[in-house]
C-alpha cells in the first residue's frame, strides 16, 4: 500500500507540472501591448527536440533496465521450475490500469502543451517580413519576389528579416525542406500552402531540398538559400529589380511600335 | 504429399502454412530489394544502376510487398489460420472453402506483385500512391491498384470468417476472458481491417480512375482535390500499422507466458484497456502521417493529442507483457531470444514515434530518414522479429519436428546486430536533415559514411535473416522428432498431437471451470 502512495504523490506530480507548462503556453507578454519579440523557429525547436530526447531516454533507459533486471532475475534455476506470478487483487488489477494511464496522460499532455506552443511560433508569421511566392515543378524552385523579379533554385535574402513562402505547384506534390531551418511543408496544385524562417548570419548558404516523393527526378531537385547582409541584399535587389524594369520597357516598347503604325 | 491436395485444401493448418509459404516467398523478394537499395545508396551518383525509375521501382516493391504481401498475410494469414482454430478447440475456421479462397486470392495478389518486375513500365509510385504523380506517371499504377485490391479482399474475407469463427466456435467452457491473449489481439486485427480496407480500396480505384478514365477526383484544375486522396489512404493505413502491431504483440504474449512459464499479468488490462483502446484509436490518428502536407492546423493539433494518447494502450500492453516475466521461470531459447529482443526493438521505436506525435518537431522529421528509421523499428523491424519467434515457437506443432536450437540462436543475434546497425544510424541523420526517397544524394555528401555503415548492416542483418529461414527448411526436413509440447505449454493448441490431424482433435476438447491458458501454477 505504501508503494501505492508513492505511485499515487507521482502521478499528481506531473500532473501538476503538465498544468505548468500549459501556463507557460500563453505568451508572458499576452495583453501587455508590448510587441512580441521574434522567435526563431529552429532555435525553437532544437530546445524542444532536446526536452523530447530526455524525456524519452528517461523513459526508455528505465523501463529496459526494468526489463532487463526481470529477465535475469527469474531466469530458470533450481527451485524455480514454474512461474508464481503473486494473484492481483481487484483494487491492484484497476490501479495498473489507473496510474499508468495518468502517468503517460500526464508526461502526454505535458509534451503536447510545449509541442503546441513550438506550433504558434512556425504558424504565426512576424508582420515585418520578406514574402516570397514560390512555384515548384518537375523539378525546381521557382521563387518570386514581390517586385516581380524571379529566380529559380536560388533563393536571396537578407539576414535578420522573417521569409514567408507562399507555395503553390504546377504539377505533382513538392516539399520546399530546408533542414538548417527546421522547416518543410509540402506544396501542390490547388491549394496554397506557406512557411517561414529566420535567416541569420550573413554570407551562409542553406541547402534546400524537394521532401516529398515528386517523380523520377526527386533526389535531384534541389536548391540553395543565400543570406546576404541587408545593404549587400538592397543593392542586389534594387539592381536586379531595375533591370527588370528596363528590359520591361524595352519589350513594352517594342510590342507598342508596331501597333501605332498600323 | 500431394501437390493437388495442398492446392485444393480446405483444412485451417494447411492454408496457414501455404500462407506462411507465400508470404516468406514475398519476403525474401522484398528483402533483395532492399539490398539492391542499399548498395545502391553506399555510394554518391550511381552505383549499381543509372536510372532512378529502377531504385524507385525497387523502394515501391520493398514497401508494397513488405506490408501487404508478407507482414499482414503472415500475421493474419499465417499465425491466424494455424493458431486461432487450435487455441479456441476448433475443428476448423467457420467457413472453410472461403478460407481456402481467400488463400487463393493472397496468391494471386503475390504473383501481381512479382509481375511488377516482369512488365515493361512497373509502377514507381511508392506504397503510398499519392496523386497528381500517380495519376500523371508512365508507370503502371493499374498493377498498384490491383494488387491492393486482390490482397485487400483476401483479407476481408478472412476476417469475416475469424469473427464469425471465434464467436460460435469456441470449444464449450471457453469464456471470453479464457481466451489466448493472440486471439483477442487477432479480433481486434480482423476488426480494423473490416473497417478501414473498403476505405483503402476505394482510394486506389479513385486514382485508377483518374489516370486511365479521365476521372477528376484528385485534379484540382476541374474541382478535384490532391489531399482528398492522402486522406483516404492514411485513414486506412494508420490502422493497418496496428492491424500489424496488434497480432505480433499477441504472439509474443503467448511466447512470452509459455518460456517464462507464467500467467499472464493482469489480463483484462491487456484486453479490455490495451487491445480496445488500440481499436477504439487506431481510426482518428491518421492526421499524423500529414503534418506537413498542407492540412488544416486544427487539425493537425488535435490529431497530435490523439495520437500521443495511444501511448496509453500501448504502454498497458507493454505493461502486460514485461509483467509477465515478474516472478516467473524464463528460459531463453530460440523464440524466447526474439521475443525478448522485440521488447528493445519496440520500445525504441514506440519512444521515438513520440516526438513525430508532435506536429511541430514532425515539420523537420518529417519526410526524413528519421521516419524511416522509426518505423521500422516499430513495425517491420519488430513486426518481422515476432514474426520469426512465432514461427520458431509453432514449428514444432506445424512440422512436428525441431530446428536446430544452435543457428537459431546464431541467427537471432546476428539480426540483431544488424538491425540495429541500420536503423540507429538511419534515424541519426534523419534528424540531420537526409530526405528519405532518395535514389541519390548529391546535396548531402556529409552523409556517404553513414550510408556505407548502413549497407554493411544490412548485409549482417540480411545473413541473420537467411540463416534463419534455412534452418526452418533443413529442420522441416530432418529434424528430429519434437514431441507434442516441447515446451511445456499449457494453451489448448498443444494438447493435440504434432503436427495436429485434419480436425485438429479425435474428439471436440472442452475445458474445465478453473482452466485458463496461462494456468502454470497449480492452486
Amino acid at each position: 500500500m505504501r508503494n501505492l502512495k508513492k505511485l499515487v504523490a507521482a502521478a499528481a506530480g506531473c500532473l501538476i507540472s503538465t498544468s505548468i507548462a500549459f501556463a507557460g503556453a500563453y505568451p508572458a507578454t499576452a495583453g501587455s501591448g508590448a510587441p512580441p519579440a521574434i522567435k526563431d523557429p529552429a532555435v525553437e525547436w532544437d530546445h524542444l527536440w532536446r526536452e523530447v530526447i530526455i524525456d524519452i531516454t528517461i523513459i526508455g533507459v528505465v523501463f529496459a533496465l526494468i526489463t532487463a533486471w526481470l529477465l535475469w532475475r527469474y531466469r530458470r534455476r533450481p527451485g524455480n521450475e514454474t512461474g508464481h506470478a503473486p494473484k492481483l487483487s481487484a483494487a491492484a488489477a484497476v490501479a495498473w490500469v489507473v496510474i499508468p494511464t495518468f502517468v503517460f496522460l500526464a508526461d502526454d499532455l505535458y509534451i503536447a502543451a510545449n509541442g503546441w506552443q513550438l506550433w504558434n511560433v512556425y504558424r504565426e508569421v512576424p508582420a515585418d517580413r520578406l514574402e516570397i511566392s514560390l512555384e515548384t515543378g518537375m523539378y525546381s524552385f521557382d521563387y518570386t519576389y514581390p517586385n516581380g523579379l524571379r529566380t529559380q533554385n536560388e533563393l536571396k535574402v537578407p539576414a535578420g528579416k522573417p521569409v514567408l513562402l507562399r507555395m503553390t505547384s504546377r504539377d505533382t506534390l513538392h516539399n520546399h525542406f530546408i533542414p538548417d531551418f527546421r522547416v518543410k511543408e509540402d506544396s501542390m496544385p490547388g491549394r496554397i500552402t506557406y512557411l517561414w524562417f529566420l535567416p541569420k548570419e550573413a554570407g551562409k548558404q542553406h541547402v534546400v531540398s524537394c521532401a516529398a516523393y515528386c517523380g523520377v527526378m526527386h533526389s535531384y531537385m534541389a536548391g540553395k538559400i543565400v543570406v546576404l547582409s541587408p545593404e549587400d541584399y538592397k543593392a542586389w535587389y534594387d539592381k536586379e529589380g531595375a533591370k527588370l524594369n528596363d528590359t520591361k520597357s524595352a519589350a513594352e516598347r517594342a510590342t507598342a511600335m508596331p501597333a501605332k503604325k498600323s | 504429399m500431394n501437390i493437388k491436395e495442398w492446392i485444393f485444401t480446405t483444412d485451417h493448418k494447411r492454408v496457414g502454412i501455404l500462407y506462411l509459404i507465400g508470404s516468406m516467398a514475398a519476403f525474401a523478394i522484398a528483402g533483395v530489394m532492399a539490398m539492391m537499395m542499399r548498395i545502391e545508396l553506399s555510394s554518391l551518383g550511381p552505383t549499381i544502376t543509372d536510372n532512378p525509375t529502377t531504385y524507385n521501382v525497387w523502394l515501391y516493391s520493398h514497401g508494397a510487398i513488405m506490408i501487404l504481401a508478407f507482414q499482414i498475410p503472415a500475421l493474419t494469414g499465417f499465425f491466424a489460420n494455424f493458431c486461432i482454430p487450435l487455441m479456441i478447440g476448433a475443428k476448423d475456421v467457420a467457413f472453410p472453402r472461403v478460407n481456402a479462397l481467400s488463400v487463393w486470392l493472397f496468391y494471386v495478389g503475390v504473383i501481381l506483385a512479382l509481375l511488377t518486375f516482369f512488365v515493361p513500365d512497373p509502377p514507381d509510385v511508392m506504397w503510398t500512391g499519392y496523386p497528381p504523380y500517380s495519376t500523371i506517371t508512365t508507370g503502371n499504377t493499374a498493377f498498384y491498384t490491383f494488387t491492393v485490391l486482390i490482397l485487400g479482399f483476401a483479407s476481408i474475407i478472412g476476417g469475416v470468417n475469424f469473427l464469425t469463427t471465434v464467436v460460435y466456435m469456441r470449444a464449450p467452457g471457453m469464456g471470453w476472458t479464457k481466451l489466448n491473449i493472440f486471439v483477442w489481439c487477432t479480433l481486434g486485427a480482423f476488426v480494423l481491417q473490416l473497417i478501414f480496407v473498403p476505405v483503402l480500396g476505394t482510394a486506389v480505384t479513385l486514382i485508377s480512375l483518374d489516370k486511365y478514365l479521365g476521372t477528376h477526383f484528385f485534379d484540382p484544375t476541374n474541382g478535384g482535390d490532391v489531399l482528398t486522396y492522402q486522406n483516404l489512404f492514411w485513414f486506412y493505413s494508420h490502422p493497418a500499422v496496428y492491424v500489424i502491431f496488434l497480432p505480433f504483440f499477441g504472439v509474443l504474449f503467448e511466447i512470452v507466458a509459455t518460456f517464462a512459464r507464467n500467467q499472464v499479468f493482469n489480463y483484462k488490462m491487456v484486453v479490455f484497456g490495451g487491445i480496445f483502446g488500440i481499436v477504439a484509436l487506431a481510426g482518428v490518428v491518421w492526421v499524423h502521417h500529414l503534418y506537413v502536407s498542407g492540412m488544416a492546423d486544427w487539425l493537425r493539433i488535435g490529431m497530435m493529442i490523439t495520437t500521443l494518447m495511444i501511448s496509453v494502450p500501448v504502454g498497458l500492453m507493454l505493461i502486460g507483457l514485461v509483467g509477465t516475466l515478474y516472478k516467473g521461470s524464463i528460459t531463453f531459447e530460440t523464440p524466447m531470444l526474439y521475443a525478448s529482443g522485440v521488447m528493445f526493438l519496440f520500445l525504441i521505436g514506440g519512444l521515438t514515434g513520440i516526438p513525430l506525435a508532435v506536429p511541430s518537431l514532425t515539420i523537420h522529421l518529417a519526410r526524413t530518414y528519421y521516419v524511416v528509421g522509426h518505423f521500422h523499428y516499430v513495425m517491420a523491424v519488430a513486426g518481422t522479429f515476432a514474426i520469426f519467434a512465432g514461427v520458431y515457437y509453432w514449428f514444432p506443432k506445424f512440422t512436428g519436428r525441431m530446428y536446430n536450437e544452435f543457428w537459431g540462436k546464431l541467427g537471432f543475434w546476428i539480426t540483431f546486430v544488424g538491425t540495429n546497425i541500420v536503423f540507429w544510424t538511419m534515424m541519426d541523420i534523419g534528424v540531420q536533415g537526409m530526405p528519405r526517397r532518395y535514389y541519390d544524394y548529391a546535396q548531402f555528401p556529409q552523409f556517404v559514411s553513414a550510408h556505407q555503415l548502413m549497407t554493411l548492416g544490412s548485409i549482417i542483418l540480411g545473413i541473420g535473416f537467411v540463416i534463419a529461414v534455412v534452418n526452418w527448411i533443413v529442420g522441416a526436413i530432418r529434424g528430429p522428432k519434437a514431441g507434442d509440447n516441447p515446451w511445456g505449454s499449457h494453451s489448448l493448441e498443444w494438447t493435440t498431437v504434432s503436427p495436429p490431424p485434419h480436425g485438429n482433435w479425435p474428439s471436440p476438447p472442452s475445458v474445465a471451470e478453473n482452466w485458463t491458458p496461462y494456468g502454470y501454477e497449480k492452486r
